[in-house]
């Protein structure tokens, strides 16, 4: 029970302070000293990431520091003293923040009605005993109005409190409204492949599979799409996913406060190959961004139709590689099915195709 | 002659199935070869393969259920294990594999466990607690139960001969579609649930009927049970939820054999209508499961608090509002589609809404206790594990259904622990509460308490170790049906995950020891009242196990727990009740119609899987001959003269009466 006044503190403290869901949040530097692979410092002033955010002269820096250190004991009381800080609980990103918010608000909204639930049951199973003698005991006790009432009551209240979370959430969330940002959006296409991801940067016109690079402190507009089956886009740092269909563009809104890397992945069941179709995020400052942007149009294959043609073949663990340039409308031309649909699995195998087993 | 099926569809080279099958088929063998040199196969074909009897049906449905259990279980030992192998490996199960365990076991588990379970106690103690005689249409009871087990035929087959569908229990396309999924997995799948699910429908029809129109006199529908509410609610909802899913899986079948555009990704094919449709039936589908389990911990916990249900008429608004509210709500399950906030932020709330309902009957269940006399049985601890793990559960359901939260935990291990929580923790422990429960009116003795207590700690502990770190994985942002992976913070809590299923190992294993060893100690757990845990309804009214009629003279009921109140005033008034009018009785003669009927329905399947359309035209002719013998009978009942039913009903009354005098003196 220690554990809820701090989490209620912290989720006051955040409406207090910052009022909207949705805020412009500096990358904070409380990376978990026992995860190392997506530690990256910030500087104290917010760096790079100055289009988004406040400085450390922020009036709400303090109020963000008990909100999260409230974070904190709330995440070790309920996940078991985890040894390293789980990635959704640890957002990199304003969207991720605001969901994760979001969650921690309703779990705490929840836990006050559930855990005096459980502790009723085991209480009256307990004292009710039939060897408790001291116990009372009305045999035919079944009725009651007033709790009655309080029993429709409660669990309604918390659930109109809980709507209003929702509703507002779902709009504030919506994975296809633009972010509040000064910067001009990223546009990137994503392509689900069996089994990969083509990820298209029609400004920049060149393409990489397997691999996004971003730059970071930049809202990213993502259009999404897929070559065959249905995948979802997901970069749990980051924050939202959303599902890839064949003939249809779905979008999303992402945008990596500070510059780090970060794993992506598919979360919708696609096949086979699904285990291994995982991409490297890496979010870069602006100048490695143009450097980045710089170097992939000096080397590396082209992306034109007879080229994506040969991606779209199923395979399993394409490693991470780029484009150096890529064919204007390609991503309308796979969203339109001008292009055709990814194959299936080869054919020339025996008819009856039971598991494919070894590839000969 | 045999359309695709050849040598090469049995995967010899595969030791994992092929050691299964073996060793399944060794069984099958040897019980058979039992039953034929003892000499009990008449006694099996008359007395259970034939048999209309609602309660032999009901025991044949869990039967099924429990050795479905053991499958699907084995599908998630395998799982576990393969997931705590392959960290950085490729684990001992390669991905085609896997894919056909992962799809194997959700599907087993809903529709061939879950569903016969909660189907076969319906089956069974319904008509027993509305006081009547036999369902409304007996011999379609037959009929159904038959096509589910028909359903799991195929399943199982598919084991050794081809493979099983390697698209997830819930066939989204266009994976399932022939340009994707070639092979025949998918159509196990669709012909095994579209039988099976004439089968639900078929038991849906009967029991709606049967608790709308079938009642002993008096028992009005405020009267009822809250097991019989449940169940009315719970088979109106398969009326009305499995047409959906039957045309859902004829629009694939109608894909994949005849070229049909339903849902592929060309010819302006959509598969977010399958995606619609499909949960348009799976949503309701969770309520058809859960709520049956809320009619058994209502009686459970009443009968061993001492008391009547709480809250009764409020029980019975709550189960009705589930009923309808479960139509609502189906879109939560993919939030991540792209709909626009309006309709996400909708479909959220009216999710939220069932947690009322759900949350008024938990109150309701905790005011039963509150004043009550508690005795921690089996199957009252089933139940209070349930109120307890179902409330955590319920809340990370509720919790899912915030849309925000839901774009990063969708299709997460977060997911996947949250409807174990319920499935598990409410549906699974309801059904085992029941088994505990009716076990000594099915057979006339009790289930072993102490290996009974033994194996619920098994199992709530084992559902605990094995399904909390799949929480903290989901919040870590792993995905569920991962064959492998490379995050080093994921390796722990997959391991404390295989733990739990191994607890959980122990937990069945007692069970079946439970029940080996009650059956051999029979004659120390006999209950020759016919009411072994001062029952409340009128099941507990008649012999255990009851007489095929169920009741001499049908009941006449004045009140709610008619049983309880008959009890009290025999206690008070100690003067035996006058013997009734015995009259004789008139019972549905046993059909083979349904076993036929899923003989032919079982070859039709495998034929049409395979393509072999000549079999196909044969099991169809042979299963309209089967019907058109089955109209064309001319008795339909047998009578049970009059000193028969005498005679049973003198002898459960001589032991109801010391009974009773045991219960006065005690009181």
């Amino acid at each position: 029970m220690g554990a809820l006044p701090a989490a209620a503190a912290a989720g006051a403290s955040r409406g207090a302070g910052e009022g909207a869901i949705r805020i412009g949040h500096h990358g904070f530097a409380h990376g978990n000293p026992c995860c190392v692979r997506d530690v990256h410092p910030v500087p104290p002033n917010g760096g790079e990431a100055g289009a988004m955010t406040g400085s450390s002269d922020d009036p709400r820096a303090p109020r963000q520091y008990v909100h999260h250190v409230g974070r904190r004991v709330f995440v070790l009381s309920f996940l078991c003293l985890s040894s390293c800080q789980p990635a959704l609980l640890d957002p990199r990103g304003p969207v991720a923040l605001a969901d994760e918010t979001i969650l921690l608000d309703s779990l705490v909204i929840m836990l006050a009605i559930v855990v005096p639930t459980i502790a009723a049951t085991l209480g009256f199973a307990w004292w009710f005993r039939a060897s408790n003698s001291k116990a009372a005991y009305w045999p035919s006790w079944a009725y009651s109005g007033q709790l009655e009432l309080i029993v429709w009551s409660v669990p309604l209240m918390t659930i109109i409190l809980l709507g209003g979370v929702i509703w507002i959430g779902a709009h504030q969330l919506d994975p296809a409204a633009p972010l509040a940002s000064s910067a001009k959006p990223l546009e990137v296409q994503v392509v689900s492949l069996d089994w990969k991801w083509l990820f298209i940067y029609p400004d920049q016109a060149i393409a990489s599979v397997n691999q996004l690079v971003v730059p970071a402190g930049v809202p990213i507009h993502f259009s999404l799409t897929s070559a065959s089956v249905m995948n979802a886009f997901f970069v749990p740092r980051l924050g939202s996913m959303i599902y890839t269909m064949n003939g249809m563009t779905t979008r999303l809104n992402l945008l990596a406060d500070s510059p780090g890397d970060f794993i992506g992945l598919s979360s919708d069941y696609s096949g086979d190959g699904f285990s291994g179709m995982h991409f490297a995020v890496h979010a870069e400052t602006a100048e490695a961004f143009e450097t980045w942007v710089k170097a992939t149009r000096a080397d590396g294959p082209i992306l034109n139709r007879q080229t994506y043609a040969g991606l779209a073949v199923q395979s399993i663990g394409t490693r991470p590689f780029t484009y150096r340039s890529a064919e204007p409308g390609l991503f309308q031309a796979i969203v339109s099915r001008e292009l055709p649909p990814g194959p299936g699995p080869r054919s020339g195998r025996p008819e009856t195709s039971v598991s494919p087993r070894t590839e000969p | 002659m045999l359309g695709k099926l050849s040598w090469a569809a049995v995967p010899f080279d595969q030791p994992i199935p092929m050691a299964a099958s073996a060793v399944v088929g060794c069984l099958i063998l040897g019980v058979l070869i039992w039953v034929v040199v003892k000499g009990r196969l008449p006694y099996l074909w008359n007395e259970w393969i034939t048999s209309v009897d609602h309660k032999r049906i009901g025991v044949m449905y869990c039967l099924l259920a429990m050795v479905m259990l053991l499958r699907g279980f084995t599908d998630a030992i395998m799982m576990r294990s393969q997931q705590a192998l392959a960290f950085q490996a490729p684990g001992y199960l390669p991905p085609e594999h896997y894919d056909q365990i992962f799809s194997a076991h959700g599907t087993l588990m809903i529709f061939f466990v879950a569903m016969p379970f909660v189907i076969g106690l319906m089956n069974f103690a319904v008509p027993l607690q509305l006081g009547i005689r036999d369902v409304a249409f007996p011999t379609l009871n037959s009929v159904g139960f038959w096509l589910t087990a028909s359903g799991a035929l195929l399943v199982n087959i598919s084991l050794v001969i081809g493979e099983f569908s390697r698209a997830t229990w819930l066939p989204y396309p266009p994976l399932s579609e022939l340009a994707y999924s070639p092979g025949v997995g998918v159509d196990y799948y669709c012909w095994a649930i579209q039988i099976s699910g004439i089968g639900t429908l078929i038991s849906g029809v009967n029991l709606v009927t049967t608790v709308l129109k079938m009642h002993a006199p008096g028992m009005t529908y405020m009267r009822m049970p809250m097991f019989c509410w449940t169940t009315l609610a719970a088979n109106l909802l398969i009326v009305a939820a499995f047409p959906i899913l039957t045309a859902t899986l004829a629009m694939l079948l109608l894909d994949r054999y005849l070229g049909f555009h339903f849902f592929t990704n060309e010819a302006g094919g959509n598969m977010m209508m399958f995606v619609n449709l499909i949960w348009a039936w799976g949503h309701p589908e969770v309520y058809i499961l859960i709520l049956p389990a809320f009619g058994i911990y209502s009686e459970v916990i009443s009968t061993f608090s001492g008391k009547p249900l709480f809250g009764y008429r409020s029980m019975v608004i709550a189960t009705m509002a589930i009923c309808i509210l479960a139509f609502m709500v189906w879109l939560h399950h993919f939030f991540t589609m792209g709909a626009g906030a309006d309709v996400n932020g909708f479909f959220g709330i009216m999710t939220t809404i069932i947690a009322v309902p759900t949350g008024v009957k938990i109150f309701n269940w905790l005011f039963t206790m509150f004043a009550g006399r508690v005795v921690f049985s089996t199957a009252l601890l089933w139940s209070l594990g349930f109120m307890i793990t179902f409330v955590v559960g319920g809340m990370t359901g509720v919790l899912l259904a915030v849309p925000p939260a839901d774009f990063v935990l969708h299709n997460s291990l977060f997911l996947v622990a949250h409807f174990h929580n319920v499935l598990i923790g409410g549906v699974l422990f309801g059904c085992f509460a029941g088994y505990n429960y009716w076990f000594p009116k099915a057979f006339g003795f009790r289930l072993h308490e102490g290996l009974g207590k033994a194996a619920f700690w098994c199992w709530t502990i084992g559902f605990y170790v094995a399904f909390m770190p799949l929480y903290v994985l989901g919040l870590e942002g792993m995905t569920r049906r991962m064959q492998h992976y490379d995050v080093p913070a994921w390796r722990p809590w997959l391991l404390i995950a295989a733990l739990g299923a191994v607890i959980i190992l122990v937990g069945i294993i007692l069970q079946i020891v439970q029940l080996v060893a009650s059956i051999r100690h029979r004659e120390d757990l006999r209950d020759d009242t016919g009411d072994p845990w001062n029952g409340r309804s009128l099941e507990w009214a008649t012999a255990s196990p009851p007489p095929v009629f169920n009741f001499a003279v049908l009941p006449s009921v004045s009140g709610s727990d008619t049983y309880w109140d008959l009890k009290q005033r025999a206690i008070q008034q100690p003067a035996p009740s006058p013997e009734p009018d015995y009259n004789s009785v008139e019972m549905p003669r046993n059909s083979p119609t349904g076993f036929i009927c899923a003989f032919f329905a079982t070859m039709m399947g495998f034929a049409l899987i395979w393509h072999i359309w000549w079999m196909a035209g044969v099991a169809i002719a042979g299963a309209f001959a089967t019907f058109v013998v089955f109209a064309w009978r001319d008795r339909d009942d047998y009578i049970i003269p009059v000193e028969t039913v005498a005679r049973i009903d003198r002898e459960n009354r001589a032991s109801r009466t010391r009974a009773l005098g045991r219960l006065g003196t005690a009181q």
